[in-house]
């Protein structure tokens, strides 16, 4: 261990608080909440930051890490740049082309997402490459004058260029940036194949519109944010927490800004997938559930499921295929319009419906008394008697529980012939299953069983719910870390640096060119280390992949690659490693059939250690319940007597069946009637279900 | 009794199966039309045959040819000579889904040594011989192998000749048996998880259930019917037909508890494989009046009972056996339009202009003698879309698919897979129909063959002689045309034509009606529609009064 203090910051900045978490080693010395102040978010974060380092010298620190909402909302807010598109002759339509498809069947009145860039600024230039990168038509540079003014008679202020076939010979697009610099200075401009080397033009373009969007603005943000912070006397580089889970260097966050969206919950996997190492669990589900929505993720062997798309400014907030896609290395979530906020109506048919549209803080949940008169999710928690009134929020909040039952009886109770207490229960009935049934689709997705995995449930609303979500998707053991209201900014500090490349070299496995594969990869292994290098000295973790699928299927599965340059014995190899994880998923391979293969990609990363808690368990004890109060058992569906813990008093060892209640700051975990609860010598709660225990 | 909260808790649960069960069916597919427009179904069935939940995946065209299938099958096989772990299959089109590349698969679920309900699953097969995926057969035996409904799974074991003979009456014989395969599998997860369920909630039987949610779906759309004005409303559309136009004629009645769709006046069948079988056209039929009425209330027994459609038998939306088929999907899909001209007289604020609504299928295949002389063989499917009816208070959508689902072939992967080249591919101006709602507009597509070769093209598409035509005082959209060269005739809307290697194949997708009176179009909409070039000047001049600024 180093002799001097090294301190490590991290700093999420959410929509409406600004979180910091300063730590020493493992040890977290202190963390604050801020107000984001959303004019100048640099300004929440010297609150923050100031305020957990009090006295402490800012010299120490040899580690930062911020993550931000900031791009994020630039897309959703439409606070972003003016936008022009250059793409090849004969292809002014990509955008409004897109798939040629509606993502709702039955609504005929559907509106398509609003894709940045209008046809008026859809420019083009003559000039092709095909498949292979080979040049068919040169690139009319005798055009870039003429387009040049055009492009400034339009207003432009950022440029993305995404040619045809760039993934496979980006020359057009580079010689276009140059030229077009020249003609004008300072305008932004983002290169499709920079961005996201995959063939599929409309999502290639897609990602490069969003990322010359955001850049200007998340440029000028990145900047100032680390000058600022110089002044103060950090001297360590500030690293970005990035939507795939690691962290990367300001000059490449300034570059990708696009590669920022959506951190935040990353960290959130990413503290989950700690926790799964910390208690050696390889098979886990992730369920962070806050006032709003609720977000799943798969976490297999302590690593987060990745992705290589996700879709941002949809149309319907939670209907696949209604958004933007955007192709860059994410971690793997389905997020779904369910929370403590979340509105409960009836509808014509005479069924609860709860979600997606929430009453969010402002103005809450009936029971807030602050204005909301619908029923919501909390609400009929706190009717069933899982939210104990005065210990919510840490009694900041006033409880009003004749205003869940007025909300109650009024939109679901006399509608549906219920009474308040039947209408809550139907509320977390559907709210529950419709979180485990999101979850179990989640699952066949990504070929998966959910039923053998253990949870790991946080956020505000997940210790609440999540035995009762575990019940429905046949989960039978579930972990709460300890503070689980404040997971992300946490999560940062565990990430490493890294940086993944996904690019398209489309090749038939019994047909590979093996020396201009390894030359290609030898050129993204480069490409990849030097960004990471500048962000990480010590030992480099790397990891290749090939995306094989059988000829004809439109489902790529992702198998893994030797670190090393491949020879033509790999080929049999490869095609058993494809052939076993097909089987696992499809239950059949299918000898015979051609495999090829789309997509080759690496991650490097800085290693990190292995975290598995070693520390001996704590001897068995019942602890003395604080309290007792009467709940509305979801597994008896009748009132009973349950147990309060106070989650502070708990030591390891301690054994509590359900039902019972335990309470922390911020937020309660119910262990319902079939579950019981130990705490594991970490402080994590495990919870597990209790055969035929009804 | 159980409390209705959990029924509603139970119905979410099997309309989440039947989900789970489609996408895992999606993902394992082989015939590139099920990876780019999921044309397969999974549901889940009481013990009667009554769907109580459907998938609702990327083509109309399994809606309730599912439900009836079912019924098909067992009243072949009675359920109480069932044993677990036995799989029924056929793909009989007047059975199963309309055309021979549809194979359905059923099986009993067992609990507590019962049969308790059923799950079914349908997926498009990749090629079962014959002519092939094409207009060309004169009857369905010339289309392909036929499999009665028979026993795929006894007691677990698979009928090993039976998989030997669909593969060897294959061009794709790999790939159909992965396909089955992966039906085989979906039925199996559908199974589990509906024992499943009725284990969690301690159910005997699935009665309950299935009452609560086929009365409430039937009561549902009952009240939806209800708020449409009565009366019988007639309507007729022509199509392009394989070489002679063909008349659709339908007349729909709106009674106070259900819906009669009836086709009588539709001209007879073609000699050609276009001809629908009834299952098929009441599929389409039925989707285009869910979209309008009762939307919000997912398919099954309840909500499709109120929906019926007959045809005098041997016209071609009630083609009969031995008919030919194949291509059953072009005049299907133009049956949306014509349901739509009778229901926009009850309903003329809720219901769209006619559409491009044909899907621009277009498989290109190597010529004969490249096979033969060992040149580059391939195939490939490549589908694109025109544009959909302006709707009552929106323009329509450019280069979107309805009423399929299907997604649009992209040009990047389409060149790496195949020797063709695309060298245009833009939104046609003025294609789309004016209206105070323009229709949506149509595509340009023009592409070369790479490797220097001439290729084969089979077209099976529509609106090429009749375009969209607008709705209450909207123009009708620009037609389809598809030629080879600039110079070259336009070639008619079906039949297989041979493209020289050197000369480009141009295809125009139709636009979409538009819909109420051009003049009283929104004048900042016009300025729009002329600034980013969707309307030319002189169009914008002529139709819609505009003045250049």
């Amino acid at each position: 261990m180093p002799e001097n203090p090294t301190l490590r910051l991290a700093v999420d900045i959410g929509g409406t608080f600004t979180d910091t978490v300063l730590m020493e080693g493992d040890t977290v010395l202190a963390t604050t909440k801020t107000p984001t102040t959303p004019h100048n978010p640099t300004l929440g974060a010297l609150d923050g930051v100031t305020h957990v380092m009090a006295d402490r010298d800012w010299a120490d620190i040899t580690g930062f890490v911020h993550g931000t909402t900031l791009a994020t909302n630039a897309l959703i807010e439409r606070r972003g740049a003016r936008v022009s598109t250059i793409t090849n002759d004969g292809f002014r339509d990509i955008l409004e082309i897109a798939y040629e498809r509606r993502y709702s069947q039955y609504d005929i009145n559907l509106q398509k997402p609003d894709l940045i860039v209008p046809r008026d600024r859809a420019f083009t230039i003559a000039g092709r490459m095909d498949v292979s990168g080979s040049e068919i038509t040169p690139l009319d540079e005798s055009a870039i004058p003429t387009l040049a003014t055009a492009l400034r008679d339009a207003g432009t202020e950022a440029i993305a260029i995404c040619l045809l076939h760039a993934y496979a010979n980006p020359a057009h697009e580079i010689r276009m940036r140059s030229l077009l610099q020249a003609e004008l200075p300072g305008l932004s401009i983002s290169l499709s194949h920079e961005l996201s080397p995959e063939a599929r033009e409309f999502d290639r373009l897609c990602t490069t519109i969003a990322n010359a969007y955001i850049q200007p603005l998340m440029s000028d943000y990145l900047s100032d944010f680390a000058a600022q912070f110089a002044d103060l006397g950090i001297t360590c580089p500030i690293l970005m927490m990035t939507a795939g889970g690691g962290m990367t260097t300001l000059k490449t966050a300034a570059a990708l800004p696009i590669r920022l969206v959506e951190s935040g919950p990353a960290g959130g996997a990413i503290l989950a997938a700690r926790v799964a190492e910390e208690a050696g669990e390889t098979d886990v589900l992730s369920f962070d559930m806050g006032g709003t929505t609720a977000k799943l993720c798969l976490i297999d062997n302590y690593r987060p499921q990745t992705a290589r798309r996700f879709e941002i400014a949809r149309a319907e907030r939670f209907i696949k295929g209604s958004g933007m896609p955007v192709r860059i290395p994410v971690l793997e979530m389905i997020e779904i319009g369910a929370g403590g906020g979340s509105i409960a109506s009836a509808d014509r048919l005479g069924r609860i419906q709860v979600g997606p549209q929430s009453a969010g803080s402002e103005p809450g949940p009936a029971a807030f008394n602050k204005g909301g008169t619908h029923p919501t999710v909390t609400d009929a928690d706190i009717l069933e008697g899982l939210i104990e009134p005065a210990s919510f929020a840490e009694g900041h909040l006033q409880i009003d529980i004749a205003q869940s039952e007025t909300a109650m009886v009024t939109h679901l109770g006399n509608p549906l012939d219920l009474t308040a207490r039947d209408a809550a229960a139907g509320i977390s009935e559907i709210v529950d299953e419709n979180m485990a049934g999101a979850g179990r689709m989640h699952a066949v997705e990504s070929g998966k069983d959910l039923s053998t995995r253990t949870m790991i449930a946080f956020g505000g609303n997940g210790p609440l719910h999540a035995t009762r979500v575990a019940r429905r998707a046949g989960v039978r053991r579930i972990l709460i870390p300890h503070d689980p209201g404040v997971g992300s900014a946490v999560g940062f500090l565990y990430a490493p640096v890294s940086f993944e490349i996904v690019r398209s070299r489309y090749a038939r496995l019994d047909a590979l060119d093996i020396p201009g594969l390894n030359a290609f990869f030898t050129e993204m292994k480069n490409e990849a280390e030097t960004v990471v290098r500048a962000g990480a000295s010590g030992p480099l973790d790397r990891t290749r992949s090939a995306f094989m699928r059988y000829h004809g299927q439109g489902h790529e599965i992702e198998i893994p690659l030797p670190d090393r340059d491949l020879t033509p014995d790999d080929i049999e190899t490869l095609r058993a490693a494809f052939e076993q994880e097909y089987k696992s998923q499809f239950a059949r391979a299918v000898p015979g059939m051609t495999i090829e293969i789309l997509n080759w990609s690496i991650r490097v990363a800085s290693c990190t250690e292995n975290r598995r808690d070693v520390s001996r368990k704590g001897a068995a004890s019942s602890p003395k319940p604080a309290r007792y109060t009467t709940i509305l058992c979801d597994v008896a569906n009748a009132q009973r007597n349950a147990a309060i813990h106070e989650r502070k008093t708990l030591k390891p060892g301690a054994q509590i069946p359900g039902p019972a209640l335990i309470i922390e700051p911020q937020t309660t975990t119910y262990v319902g009637a079939d579950f019981a609860c130990e705490v594991a010598p970490n402080g994590t709660l495990i919870l597990t279900a209790q055969e035929a225990s009804k | 009794m159980i409390p209705k909260t959990r029924l509603q808790v139970m119905w979410n649960r099997l309309l989440a199966v039947v989900e789970e069960q489609g996408q895992a069916l999606i993902r394992a597919a082989f015939s590139p039309i099920v990876r780019e427009s999921g044309d397969i179904s999974a549901g889940i069935f009481d013990v009667h045959g009554r769907m109580l939940a459907q998938a609702v995946t990327g083509t109309p065209g399994h809606i309730n040819t599912m439900a009836e299938a079912v019924k098909n099958l067992m009243a072949v096989f009675p359920t109480d000579a069932m044993n677990p772990g036995d799989i029924y299959m056929t793909n009989d089109p007047w059975l199963a889904s309309g055309h021979l590349n549809d194979f359905l698969l059923l099986q009993p679920a067992f609990h507590k040594g019962r049969v308790v309900g059923f799950t079914s699953c349908t997926s498009h097969l990749a090629d079962l011989g014959g002519k092939g995926m094409g207009p060309e057969g004169s009857d369905v035996f010339d289309e392909g192998l036929l499999i009665p409904p028979c026993k795929l799974v006894a007691e677990g074991e698979l009928n090993a000749l039976l998989m030997t003979i669909v593969a060897a009456n294959s061009r794709e014989p790999v790939a159909n048996e992965g396909d089955i395969y992966a039906l085989i599998a979906c039925c199996e997860t559908g199974v589990a998880r509906l024992t499943g369920m009725m284990e969690e909630f301690s159910l005997d039987t699935l009665e309950a259930l299935s009452d609560y949610i086929i009365d409430t779906s039937r009561q549902g759309t009952i009240d939806a019917i209800a708020e449409i004005p009565k009366g019988t409303y007639h309507h007729k559309l022509m199509v392009d037909g394989y070489d002679t136009p063909i008349t659709l004629q339908a007349a729909l009645t709106i009674a106070e508890d259900h819906i009669l769709l009836d086709f009588t006046g539709t001209s007879g069948c073609s000699d050609k494989g276009i001809n629908v079988p009834l299952n098929y056209a009441t599929a389409y039929s039925v989707f285009a009046l869910r979209c309008i009425i009762g939307s919000d209330i997912p398919n099954n027994a309840g909500s499709l009972e109120p929906f019926i459609v007959t045809g005098p038998p041997g016209c071609i939306l009630n083609a009969q056996a031995p008919s030919p088929v194949a291509m059953r999907h072009s005049i299907g899909q133009m049956t949306p339009d014509l349901v739509y001209g009778c229901l926009s007289q009850a309903l003329p604020d809720k219901v769209p202009a006619e559409g491009a609504s044909c899907l621009y299928d277009v498989p290109l295949r190597h010529t004969p003698e490249a096979a033969r002389d060992g040149g580059q063989t391939f195939a490939l499917e490549l589908v694109y879309n025109g544009g959909t009816g302006a709707r009552p208070t929106l323009d329509g959508l450019s280069a979107t698919a309805f009423p399929s689902g299907v997604w649009g072939s992209q040009v990047e992967p389409t060149e790496a897979t195949a020797p063709i080249r695309i060298t245009r591919r833009e939104l046609r101006p003025d294609s789309g129909g004016a209206g105070q709602f323009r229709g949506g507009l149509g595509q340009h597509i023009e592409m070369v063959s790479s490797s220097g070769e001439d290729y084969l093209v089979f077209l099976s598409v529509e609106r090429i002689r009749f375009p969209a035509a607008g709705r209450h005082g909207g123009q009708p959209a620009a037609k389809g045309r598809i030629r080879i060269g600039n110079d070259g005739p336009d070639l008619p809307s079906k039949g297989e034509f041979r493209v020289p290697g050197d000369t480009p194949l141009i295809l125009e997708t139709p636009g979409g009606g538009g819909f109420g009176d051009p003049t009283t179009r929104d004048a900042s909409a016009v300025q729009e529609d002329v600034e980013t070039g969707l309307v030319s000047p002189e169009t914008a001049e002529k139709t819609y009064g505009w003045e250049k600024p």
